[in-house]
C-alpha cells in the first residue's frame, strides 16, 4: 500500500495537528472483495464562507465496509458525508480545498461530472424524503432518469430494490398508493430502496434513523447489516450504540477535525484519543 | 400586564374583528344584491308579445301558431286604440287652423310614446332601425312607457331659489271632449291586453348575438371575446410566467442584476391597468404591429404583460414551498438539475402555480383599461377563431361601461347591463372556484 508509505513517511516529519495524516485502520475485518480505499481524503477542508467546518481531513473510507461517523452536534460529520457526492453544491457559500477523491478520480475536479457521480455514490436522508408520487414512481424515478423506459425492466428493478431494501412484502399489493401514505420507518425503507434502485456503488446515510421510532430504526439496522459487504457503506449517527451495532470502522470528528479513525471495536473499547474517550464515555456530547 | 387587562384587550380585539367582517359581509351584501337581482331579470322576466314576435322574426324561435294567436288577440284591442288616433287625428283635420296646431303639439308625444309602447302604427313607414320596428319586449318597460302616454311631465319654476321640480299632469284633461280623450282610459285598462305580458325564461341572452347595439338580443360576442382575451393573455402569460419563477428561484445568483429584475417585477405589479393599455397601443400596435389596429392579439398581449408579475410572484412562491428534501432526493439520485425541476419540484408545486394562474385569468377577463385601446370595441359580432389575429372583439368589461355611459340608450337597457355585471361576475367566481378546487384535487393526489 503506497499510501500508507507516505503516511508513515508524514507522520514521521509533519506536525500531528496541523495536517492529520491518513487514517488507515489497521486491522481489517473480513469482507469478500472489499477493503480498497474507494474514498480519499487529503487535506480535505470544507468551508461555509470564512468558516471552517470541516479542517484537513485525511483518510480511506474501505470499500463494502461500513463506516460510521459520529461526533457532537455541529463537528461537521454531516458536512463531510455530504461533500462526497457533493450534495453541499447546494450550499452557495460552500467550498472545499484539498483533495477528495472516489476510486481515484477528483470528485471537485473541474472535469466532474456531479450529475454521474451522485448516481454512483448514492444518499440516504436525515428526514424520510420520498416524492409525492405512487411507490412504484419513487423507485422507478432514478432509472427512468438515467433512460430507462421498458416496464417489464422497470418492474424487476422496482421488485429487486424492494426486496433488497426489506419492504417488498409489506408493499407489494399496493405498488400504485402515494408513498408519503406510508409510515416513517416505511418510508426511510423506500428511499434507501430508490437509491438503491440507480445501483450505487456507495451508499451514504445522513442519521437515517433520527426520525424513526426504535422499532423502525431496528429494521433500518438491519437492513445496513443486510447490504453490508455489496456496498461500501457511510452512516453518520448521533448513536453510538448504532455505531458500534452497524460499522466496522467508526470515524470521531470533533469541531471539524477527524480525530480518530479506528475499527469499531477497537474505538469504542479502546480509543486512542483522550476527546474521544470523554466522548464516547458520555463526558460530553 | 395583569389578567384583566389582558382578558379585556383580548375581548376587545376580537369584537373590532368581528365588527369589521360583518361591515365586509354587508357592504358585499349590498353590492351584489342589486347586480343578481336585476342581473338575473336580464335572463328571468316578464315578457311582452313583442319580445316573442322579435325572437321569432329575428332569430327564428318560438312558436309561431301560439305567437300569431297571442297576436291576434293583442291587435284586436290594439286597433280600438288605433281606431281612436285615427279618429282624432280625422277630427283635428276639421278644427279651426289654430285650434288644429294647438292640439296637434300636444298630440305629437302622445303618438311618439304610443310608437314606443306598440310598435310602428299603422300607416307609418317601416323604420330603418330595429329598435324601432318593436314596441315594448319588457312588461316593466311597457308600463313606464304607459306613464307617458297618460301623463306629461312639467317643471315647477315658482320657487326661484331652489332647483326646478318636476311634476306630472294627465294628458286627458287637455283632450277632453274630443274623439282622444277615452283612448287613456282604455290603454290604461287594457295595457295586458295590447301586450299579452308573460313570464319568460330567456336563455338566449348568454348565447344570442346583440341586435341594434344591444337594444335586444344577447351578450355572446361579449362573452366570447372575454375568454378569447383572457385565455390569450394566459398562453403568453403562463408559460413565461413559470419560467421566469424558476429562473428566479432556481437559477438566478442572489446579486445586483437579480434584485434588480426583482423590484422591476414588483413595480411592474403595480402599475396601473391604463398604463398597461396605453403600454399596449404604442408597442404592440404602433411599434411592433401586430396588428393593423385594435385586435384581440395585441389585447391578449398587453393584458399577459399586466398579469405577468401576479403569475412569477405566485408560482415563485409555490416553487419555494416545496420542500428542499425533494430536491435533495432528486439530484442524491443524479438527476440533472433541469430533470429535478421538470419531474419533481414543479409537480410538486402545480397547485400554487395553476392558483395563481387562475386567479390572474380572472383579472384578465375582468380588466378594462389595458384593452381599450388594443382590443375592445363596443358594438360587433362574434369573432372566428381563425380573426383573432386580426380583428378587434367586443368584451364584458369594455362593453358594460360602454352600455352604462355612452350607450345613446342606457337607461333603456340597464337589464342588459345588469345582465353583463352577473355574467362577468360569475365567470371571475367560477375561475376562482375552479381554481380552489383544482387546488384540492391535485393537493389531494400530491399527499395520497
Amino acid at each position: 500500500m503506497q499510501m500508507t508509505a507516505e503516511h508513515k513517511e508524514s507522520k514521521a516529519t509533519g506536525p500531528a495537528t496541523a495536517t492529520r495524516d491518513i487514517y488507515i485502520p489497521s486491522e481489517r475485518v473480513a469482507v469478500s472483495g472489499g477493503g480498497t480505499p474507494h474514498v480519499v481524503a487529503k487535506d480535505f477542508s470544507i468551508y461555509y464562507g470564512d468558516f471552517e467546518a470541516v479542517k484537513k481531513v485525511n483518510a480511506e473510507i474501505l470499500s463494502k465496509y461500513v463506516t460510521a461517523i459520529i461526533g457532537p452536534s455541529g463537528c461537521g460529520k454531516s458536512t463531510f458525508l455530504r461533500a462526497i457526492n457533493r450534495m453541499n453544491d447546494l450550499i452557495p457559500s460552500c467550498h472545499t480545498s484539498g483533495i477528495l477523491q472516489f476510486d481515484g478520480e477528483d470528485i471537485y475536479g473541474k472535469l466532474t461530472d456531479e450529475v454521474l457521480l451522485r448516481k454512483k455514490i448514492g444518499m440516504v436522508f436525515q428526514k424520510p424524503n420520498p416524492f409525492p408520487k405512487s411507490i412504484f414512481d419513487n423507485i422507478a424515478y432514478g432509472p427512468r432518469l438515467h433512460g430507462m423506459t421498458d416496464k417489464k425492466q422497470l418492474e424487476e428493478i422496482v421488485e429487486r430494490s424492494l426486496r433488497k431494501a426489506a419492504l417488498w412484502d409489506e408493499v407489494s399489493d399496493r405498488l400504485e398508493r402515494n408513498a408519503l401514505g406510508l409510515s416513517g420507518g416505511q418510508q426511510q425503507r423506500l428511499c434507501v430502496a430508490r437509491t438503491l434502485a440507480v445501483e450505487p456503488e456507495i451508499l451514504l446515510l445522513d442519521e437515517p434513523t433520527s426520525a424513526l421510532d426504535p422499532k423502525a430504526t431496528a429494521k433500518i439496522e438491519d437492513l445496513i447489516q443486510e447490504l453490508r459487504g455489496s456496498y461500501t457503506i457511510m452512516i453518520v449517527t448521533h448513536n453510538m450504540q448504532q455505531a458500534s451495532r452497524v460499522s466496522d470502522y467508526t470515524m470521531f470528528f470533533y469541531e471539524g477535525v477527524l480525530v480518530e479513525y479506528a475499527q469499531t471495536a477497537q474505538l469504542f473499547t479502546n480509543p486512542k484519543d483522550r476527546m474521544t474517550e470523554d466522548y464516547i464515555t458520555g463526558r460530553f456530547s | 400586564m395583569n389578567l384583566g387587562t389582558r382578558k379585556i384587550l383580548d375581548n376587545s380585539f376580537t369584537a373590532v374583528g368581528m365588527g369589521s367582517i360583518v361591515v365586509m359581509a354587508l357592504a358585499l351584501l349590498v353590492v351584489l344584491t342589486p347586480i343578481v337581482y336585476n342581473g338575473v331579470g336580464a335572463v328571468f322576466f316578464t315578457g311582452t308579445i313583442e319580445h316573442r314576435t322579435m325572437l321569432y322574426k329575428e332569430y327564428g324561435r318560438g312558436d309561431s301558431k301560439t305567437i300569431e294567436a297571442q297576436s291576434a288577440t293583442a291587435d284586436r284591442y290594439r286597433g280600438e286604440a288605433y281606431r281612436m288616433l285615427s279618429g282624432f287625428e280625422a277630427e283635428m283635420e276639421g278644427m279651426t287652423p289654430e285650434a288644429s296646431r294647438e292640439y296637434r303639439s300636444k298630440y305629437a308625444p302622445v303618438r311618439a310614446a304610443m310608437s314606443s309602447l306598440l310598435g310602428p302604427l299603422p300607416g307609418d313607414p317601416q323604420p330603418m332601425l330595429t329598435r324601432f320596428q318593436y314596441g315594448q319586449t319588457r312588461w316593466e318597460k311597457a308600463e313606464e312607457k304607459l306613464h307617458d302616454i297618460l301623463y306629461e311631465k312639467k317643471w315647477d319654476y315658482s320657487d326661484p331659489t331652489v332647483m326646478a321640480k318636476e311634476f306630472y299632469v294627465p294628458r286627458a284633461e287637455a283632450f277632453a271632449g274630443t274623439k282622444l280623450a277615452p283612448l287613456f282610459g282604455y290603454v290604461d285598462k287594457h295595457l295586458a291586453d295590447m301586450m299579452q305580458p308573460q313570464f319568460t325564461f330567456y336563455w338566449g341572452f348568454f348565447t344570442d348575438r346583440s341586435l341594434d347595439a344591444h337594444i335586444f338580443g344577447g351578450i355572446w360576442p361579449e362573452i366570447q371575446g372575454t375568454f378569447f382575451l383572457a385565455i390569450g393573455a394566459m398562453l403568453f402569460a403562463f408559460p413565461l410566467g413559470v419560467i421566469a419563477a424558476v429562473y428566479f428561484t432556481e437559477y438566478a445568483k442572489e446579486g445586483f442584476f437579480t434584485s434588480i429584475l426583482r423590484s422591476a417585477n414588483s413595480t411592474l405589479a403595480g402599475v396601473p391597468s391604463i398604463v398597461f393599455g396605453l403600454f399596449g397601443l404604442a408597442f404592440f400596435i404602433n411599434t411592433m404591429k401586430v396588428s393593423e389596429s385594435k385586435s384581440v392579439l395585441a389585447g391578449s398581449l398587453t393584458l399577459a404583460i399586466m398579469i405577468l408579475p401576479t403569475i412569477i410572484r405566485a408560482a415563485e412562491e409555490a416553487i419555494l414551498s416545496v420542500p428542499k428534501t425533494y430536491k435533495e432526493a432528486s439530484l442524491g439520485l443524479g438527476s440533472t438539475k433541469w430533470n429535478t425541476i421538470a419531474t419533481v419540484i414543479l409537480p410538486a408545486a402545480l397547485p400554487g402555480i395553476i392558483t395563481g394562474g387562475i386567479i390572474s385569468l380572472g383579472r384578465a377577463a375582468g380588466e378594462t383599461a389595458p384593452i381599450i385601446f388594443t382590443a375592445a370595441v363596443s358594438v360587433g359580432s362574434a369573432i372566428g377563431i381563425a380573426d383573432v389575429f386580426s380583428s378587434p372583439t367586443p368584451a364584458l368589461s369594455w362593453n358594460i361601461y360602454n352600455l352604462a355611459s355612452e350607450h345613446e340608450m342606457a337607461s333603456e337597457i340597464r337589464h342588459v347591463q345588469y345582465g353583463m355585471v352577473l355574467s362577468l361576475v360569475s365567470i371571475v367566481l367560477l375561475l376562482n372556484l375552479s381554481a380552489i378546487l383544482l387546488r384540492a384535487k391535485i393537493s389531494q393526489k400530491l399527499k395520497g
